[in-house]
C-alpha cells in the first residue's frame, strides 16, 4: 500500500464519504481513515450491518439512506483504513496513524478533516456516575449492539436527538420513565423569528413534530423547562434530583440517565494544526474560520461536515463535496471555471440544507444554567477539578484557561480538555466578566488520540536516519 | 443497565470479562457488552478511585478505558468484540508490570 | 497600590523573586503575561538538579549547589503559607548509562566536574548495574542499561504546582497578581518607572525585568542589552502508573500523580513551539530502552516550551547602570534556582545592589569590545 496520497481524509461519516467519492472522481488518490469498524460516522453507525435486518426498520429512513452511501464509498477506489486512530499531523503533510497497535507515517498533499461532532459536554453534580450517558450513547447502543435500557430510562435534555432517540426507542420496545425538556421557557417565540427561512424544509419541521406528538400518545411524562440537576447513588446512579424554572423539584428513583444538550463541532485536530477558529453565537461554539470551499487558515487543510459547524448529514455531504472539488482544482485534476461550475449545485445543496438551522439553533440554545454548574460539579472529569476550584483561581490574577490549566490540572487528562473546555471557558468568562468568546480555549497538543510509547519508538526505528 | 433485544444466534462469540465468559456478537463493541453485565461494570478513576463507566460511546470521553489482551487505558467503545478477547477492569492508576 | 516594585514576568523566575520581595514587605506587583505566551513555566520537567551542572563556570556550579541547599526550607515555608504541596522529594537523582562507554564518560565527566570545585567529598557515585538494579526493585531494566551516575542533592518537584503557590504566596504576603498583563514599554520617569500596558499606566521606583524571551526588548529601553535565544525542549507523559521509579533521573522522572515525563529534546527553530512527531519516537525509544515494560503505556500529552538561553547558557542577573532600580533576570533553570531568587536574589534587589559573587552573571560579559 503506498504511504503517499493526494488526498488523505479523516473521518467516514457522511462528508469524508461524500469527500471520497468526489475526489476519487476527479482522479485523485484518496486515503481514509476512521476510527469505527465500518463507514457511516456516528448517524449511520453500523449501517452496513444492520440494514440487511429486521431492526432496521425502526431506525427510521434517514439512517437507512446511509447503506447507499457506505456502498458507493467502498466502491469508489479510496485506500481506507477503518480502526484507525490519527493522532498527530505534521506539515508537509505528515500524518501518524496507529493502526492495529502499529503506528506509521502516511503523507498526502491536502487533508481534509471529516471528524464530525460531539454532543455538548453537560457537567452537573454526578454526571461521572455510571449509569448517566449521553443520549448519543445510547442511540449508538441501539444502532450497533440492538441494546436498551434495561428499566425505565430518563431523558434529560433539549434538542432534535432526544426526541428521535425517544421514537426509536418506543418502536424498540424500551420504556421511557420520564423527559425532563430542558428547552427554556421563551425559546419557541425567539425561534420563529427564524422560521420564514426555514420553510422549505417544512418535512423536517414535520418530522419533529410527528416524533413530539408520538410521545406525547405513548403518554410519556414530560416535565418542561427543566434547570437544574442532580444525579446520586452509592458507585452507581441510584437517584435523580430535578427541579423545573417554575420551582417545582422532586427526587426520583433512576438506574440509567440519558442527556443532550446539543452537538458542537470536534474542534481539537483543527486547533492543534493552527487552523483559526471563530466564535459561533448562534452555536454557542466555536468554530473554524473557513473559505467557501471549507479550506482552513492553514492552506490545502479542508474541514467538512459538523466540524465545519453544525448542520447535519444532509449538509455535510456537500461540504465534503465542495472540499473534495478545491483539492481537485489546486492538484490540477480540474480547471477553477469547471471547480466552480460543479460547486453551485453543491451550494445550492448546503445552503438548502441548512436553512433550518438558525431555527433550531435558537430553539435549542443550551440553557444559562448549563454553563455556571454548581462549585461541587467535577468539571474535568479525567483529573477531577471542581467548579468551585476553577472559579475561586479564575478570581487570583485573572488568569485565561492555560494558565488555569496550568494551576488546576483541568484539560490535563486523557480526554485532552474535549468534556471540560467549554465548561473553563464559561467558567472564567463569568468569574472575571468578560464575554465567553474573549476567553479562549486550550492550547491542543498531540496526541489527539491515544498511542503507547512503543508504537511511538517503533517509529523511530522505521525512519531513516535525517 | 442495559438489555441486548435480539439473540445473537449461532455468531455469538464469547469473550472474557475479568476471566468470566461472557457472550457477544461480532460488530458490537466491547462497552456496549460491559454495560449489559448484570452487577453493572466500572472501572475505577486513578485520580480518586471513584468509579466510573461508559459515557459517550464514541471515542471522546475515555471514561470507558480497559485493559484488553494485556494492553491497558484501551477505549472500549472503540474496540469490536473478537471471540476470545481477555478484558480486565483497571482500578485506579495501573501498574507497570500489568 | 502604588508598588514599592515591580516584576514583569509571572514564570517561575519572576514569581519567585517576586514572591520573595513581598516576604521583605515591599509593596509588589507581579506582572503576567497573556493566556498563549511561550511560557517556559509551563513546560518544565520539575527537578532540582545539581549533578553535572557547570562545567567551565565554578560560580554556576556554586550558585546551584547554594540554591539546592536553600530548597527544603523554601519549600517548607512556601508550602505552610499556601497550602499547596509542592511535591518536593530531595533523595538523589540518576543518570542513566546505556552503554559501558556511556558509563565511562559520565564518570569522567562527573570527575571533571569534582575537580573544577576543588574541594569536599565527592557528592556523587557511579552505579554499575547491579547497584541500580537494587535501588529500582520495581524496575526491569532493558539489556543495555550498564548503570547510572546518582547525585546525592539532586530531587524534583511539581512545577506548576511550585508556580501556583509562588503567586498564591505573593498574594499571602500583601502583593499582587495580575494576569494577561503585557508590558509594552518602560520608560524612566524622574527617579521613577513608568510602565506602558495595554490601555494604562503604572509607576514605581523599582522594576524587575523576569519576562524570559520576551526580555530583551524591555531591558534594552533601560540600557541593558541581553542577548538571549529560544531553544525549544519538548517533553512527553504519560497516563497515570501506580509508583515504580522512586528516584527521578535526568529526562525520565515519576511524579507524585504517577504520570511519567520523559524529556527533553534541544532544538532551534527559533520562535516555534510546535512539537514533532519525530521527537516523540526518539523520546519514547530511549525511554523503553531503559524500561522496556513503558513500552505499553499511553502517552497522554507532548508539548513543547523554549529555554530562554543566554549565549553560554548562563544566567544572567544585572542591574542598569544607566538607570539604576532597574534589575533583569533571566535564566533557564528556573525551578532550581527557585529558593536562590526567593531568597539571596530577592534580599538583594531589595537592599538595591547585587553582592559581587553575583558579577559572573552580568550581563557585561557579552558585551562586545570596543574597538582600540
Amino acid at each position: 500500500m503506498s504511504e503517499h496520497t493526494d488526498l488523505l481524509i479523516v473521518g467516514a461519516g457522511p462528508a469524508g464519504m461524500a469527500a471520497a467519492i468526489a475526489a476519487r472522481r476527479h482522479g485523485l488518490s484518496v486515503r481514509l481513515v476512521d476510527e469505527q469498524p465500518a463507514p457511516g460516522g456516528q448517524i449511520w453507525r453500523g449501517i452496513e450491518t444492520v440494514a440487511a435486518t429486521p431492526r432496521a426498520a425502526r431506525l427510521g429512513e434517514s439512517y437507512l439512506s446511509g447503506a447507499d452511501r457506505a456502498a458507493a464509498f467502498r466502491a469508489c477506489g479510496a485506500l481506507y483504513e477503518p480502526e484507525s486512530q490519527l493522532w498527530q499531523i505534521e506539515p508537509g503533510f505528515r500524518a501518524f496513524i496507529t493502526r492495529g497497535g502499529k503506528a506509521r507515517i502516511v503523507t498526502a498533499e491536502a487533508i481534509i478533516l471529516a471528524t464530525g461532532a460531539q454532543e455538548r459536554p453537560v457537567p452537573f453534580p454526578g454526571w461521572t456516575l455510571p449509569g448517566v450517558l449521553t443520549v448519543g450513547a445510547a442511540q449508538i447502543l441501539l444502532k450497533t449492539a440492538d441494546s436498551v435500557p434495561e428499566k425505565p430510562v430518563w431523558i434529560a435534555g433539549c434538542g432534535p436527538l432526544p426526541l428521535l432517540y425517544m421514537t426509536q426507542l418506543l418502536a424498540a420496545g424500551g420504556r421511557i420513565a420520564g423527559f425532563l425538556d430542558t428547552t427554556a421557557r421563551g425559546r419557541v417565540r425567539a425561534a420563529l423569528r427564524h422560521l420564514p427561512q426555514g420553510l422549505g424544509r417544512l418535512g423536517d419541521l414535520m418530522k419533529g413534530l410527528s416524533w413530539s406528538l408520538a410521545l406525547r400518545r405513548a403518554g410519556i411524562p414530560t416535565i418542561r423547562h427543566v434547570t437544574e440537576l442532580v444525579a446520586e447513588g452509592e458507585g452507581r446512579l441510584q437517584r435523580l434530583r430535578y427541579r423545573a424554572e417554575d420551582g417545582r423539584e422532586a427526587e426520583v428513583p433512576a438506574e440509567v440517565l440519558l442527556v443532550h444538550e446539543g452537538v458542537v463541532p470536534n474542534i481539537h485536530a483543527a486547533l492543534a494544526l493552527g487552523c483559526a477558529v471563530r466564535w459561533h453565537a448562534g452555536q454557542h461554539c466555536y468554530v473554524p474560520v473557513l473559505d467557501a470551499w471549507g479550506e482552513t487558515t492553514q492552506a490545502n487543510i479542508f474541514i467538512a461536515g459538523d466540524g465545519a459547524g453544525i448542520g447535519g448529514a444532509e449538509a455535510a455531504e456537500p461540504r465534503g463535496r465542495l472540499a473534495a472539488l478545491r483539492v481537485a482544482a489546486r492538484l490540477g485534476r480540474l480547471d477553477d471555471a469547471a471547480a466552480e461550475l460543479a460547486a453551485a449545485p453543491e451550494r445550492g445543496a448546503l445552503s438548502g440544507a441548512l436553512a433550518l438551522r438558525p431555527f433550531l439553533d435558537a430553539l435549542y440554545a443550551p440553557r444559562p444554567q448549563l454553563h455556571a454548574p454548581p462549585d461541587e460539579t467535577l468539571v474535568c472529569r479525567c483529573e477531577e477539578v471542581t467548579a468551585g476550584e476553577l472559579r475561586a483561581r479564575a478570581l487570583e490574577g485573572r488568569p485565561g484557561p492555560n494558565q488555569l490549566k496550568a494551576f488546576t490540572r483541568a484539560g490535563m487528562g486523557p480526554c485532552q480538555g474535549r468534556q471540560c473546555g467549554y465548561a473553563m471557558a464559561h467558567i472564567v468568562a463569568a468569574a472575571q466578566g468578560r464575554p465567553v468568546e474573549e476567553v479562549g480555549f486550550y492550547r491542543i497538543r498531540p496526541p489527539l488520540k491515544p498511542v503507547t510509547l512503543g508504537e511511538l519508538a517503533s517509529l523511530d526505528e522505521q525512519e531513516p536516519a535525517a | 443497565m442495559f438489555r441486548k433485544l435480539h439473540d445473537p444466534g449461532p455468531q455469538a462469540v464469547t469473550i472474557f470479562i475479568d476471566g468470566r465468559p461472557v457472550v457477544a456478537e461480532p460488530g458490537e463493541s466491547v462497552a456496549a457488552v460491559l454495560l449489559r453485565q448484570q452487577e453493572g461494570w466500572n472501572r475505577t478513576t486513578p485520580v480518586s478511585q471513584s468509579p466510573r463507566a461508559p459515557y459517550c460511546m464514541m471515542g471522546v470521553c475515555f471514561e470507558c478505558l480497559v485493559e484488553i489482551d494485556g494492553q491497558g487505558s484501551v477505549q472500549s467503545c472503540l474496540t469490536p468484540v473478537a471471540a476470545g478477547m481477555r478484558i480486565a477492569r483497571q482500578q485506579g492508576r495501573r501498574s507497570l508490570s500489568a | 497600590m502604588r508598588p514599592d516594585i515591580v516584576v514583569i514576568g509571572g514564570g517561575t523566575v519572576g514569581a519567585a523573586i517576586a514572591y520573595g520581595l513581598a516576604g521583605k514587605c515591599n509593596k509588589v506587583l507581579l506582572l503576567d503575561g497573556d493566556d498563549g505566551d511561550f511560557r517556559a513555566a509551563r513546560a518544565n520537567f520539575g527537578l532540582v538538579w545539581l549533578q553535572g551542572k557547570g562545567l567551565g563556570m565554578p560560580a554556576y556550579q556554586a550558585l546551584t549547589r547554594a540554591s539546592i541547599a536553600l530548597w527544603r526550607g523554601f519549600t517548607e515555608r512556601l508550602e505552610a503559607e499556601t497550602a499547596i504541596d509542592l511535591a518536593y522529594e530531595q533523595n538523589g537523582g540518576l543518570a542513566f548509562c546505556l552503554g559501558e562507554d556511556a558509563f565511562e564518560k559520565r564518570r569522567l565527566d562527573l570527575l571533571r566536574l569534582h575537580n573544577q570545585r576543588g574541594d569536599g567529598e565527592p557528592d556523587w557515585e557511579m552505579l554499575d548495574r547491579p547497584a541500580l538494579e537494587r535501588l529500582l526493585p520495581k524496575v526491569t531494566l532493558g539489556p543495555d542499561v550498564a548503570g547510572a551516575s546518582f547525585g546525592r542533592h539532586d530531587g524534583h518537584a511539581n512545577p506548576l504546582r511550585l508556580l501556583a503557590a509562588m503567586h498564591a504566596g505573593v498574594l499571602r504576603h500583601g502583593g499582587a497578581l495580575r494576569h494577561r498583563a503585557r508590558v509594552r514599554r518602560i520608560e524612566p520617569a524622574g527617579t521613577d518607572f513608568k510602565l506602558t500596558l495595554d490601555g494604562e499606566t503604572l509607576v514605581a521606583p523599582r522594576v524587575v525585568i523576569a519576562a524570559g524571551l520576551g526580555s530583551p526588548e524591555l531591558a534594552r529601553q533601560v540600557g541593558l542589552d541581553v542577548p538571549l535565544r529560544p531553544e525549544r525542549g519538548q517533553v512527553l507523559v504519560t497516563e497515570r502508573l501506580e509508583p515504580f521509579l522512586p528516584l527521578p533521573a535526568s529526562g525520565l522522572r515519576q511524579t507524585g500523580e504517577g504520570t511519567v515525563m520523559i524529556g527533553a529534546t534541544k532544538d532551534d527553530p527559533g520562535f516555534d513551539v510546535s512539537t514533532t512527531g519525530e521527537a516523540a519516537a526518539r523520546l519514547s525509544r530511549k525511554t523503553v530502552q531503559i524500561v522496556p515494560a513503558l513500552a505499553r503505556v499511553g502517552l497522554v500529552r507532548q508539548w513543547a516550551g523554549l529555554r530562554i538561553m543566554t549565549p553560554d547558557s548562563y544566567p544572567i542577573y544585572a542591574q542598569s547602570q544607566s538607570h539604576p532600580g532597574a534589575f533583569v533576570a533571566l535564566c533557564h533553570s528556573g525551578v532550581t534556582l527557585a529558593a536562590f531568587h526567593a531568597e539571596d536574589l530577592a534580599s538583594a534587589i531589595a537592599a538595591g545592589s547585587l553582592p559581587g559573587r553575583l558579577s559572573p552573571f552580568h550581563q557585561s560579559r557579552f558585551d562586545v569590545p570596543q574597538a582600540a
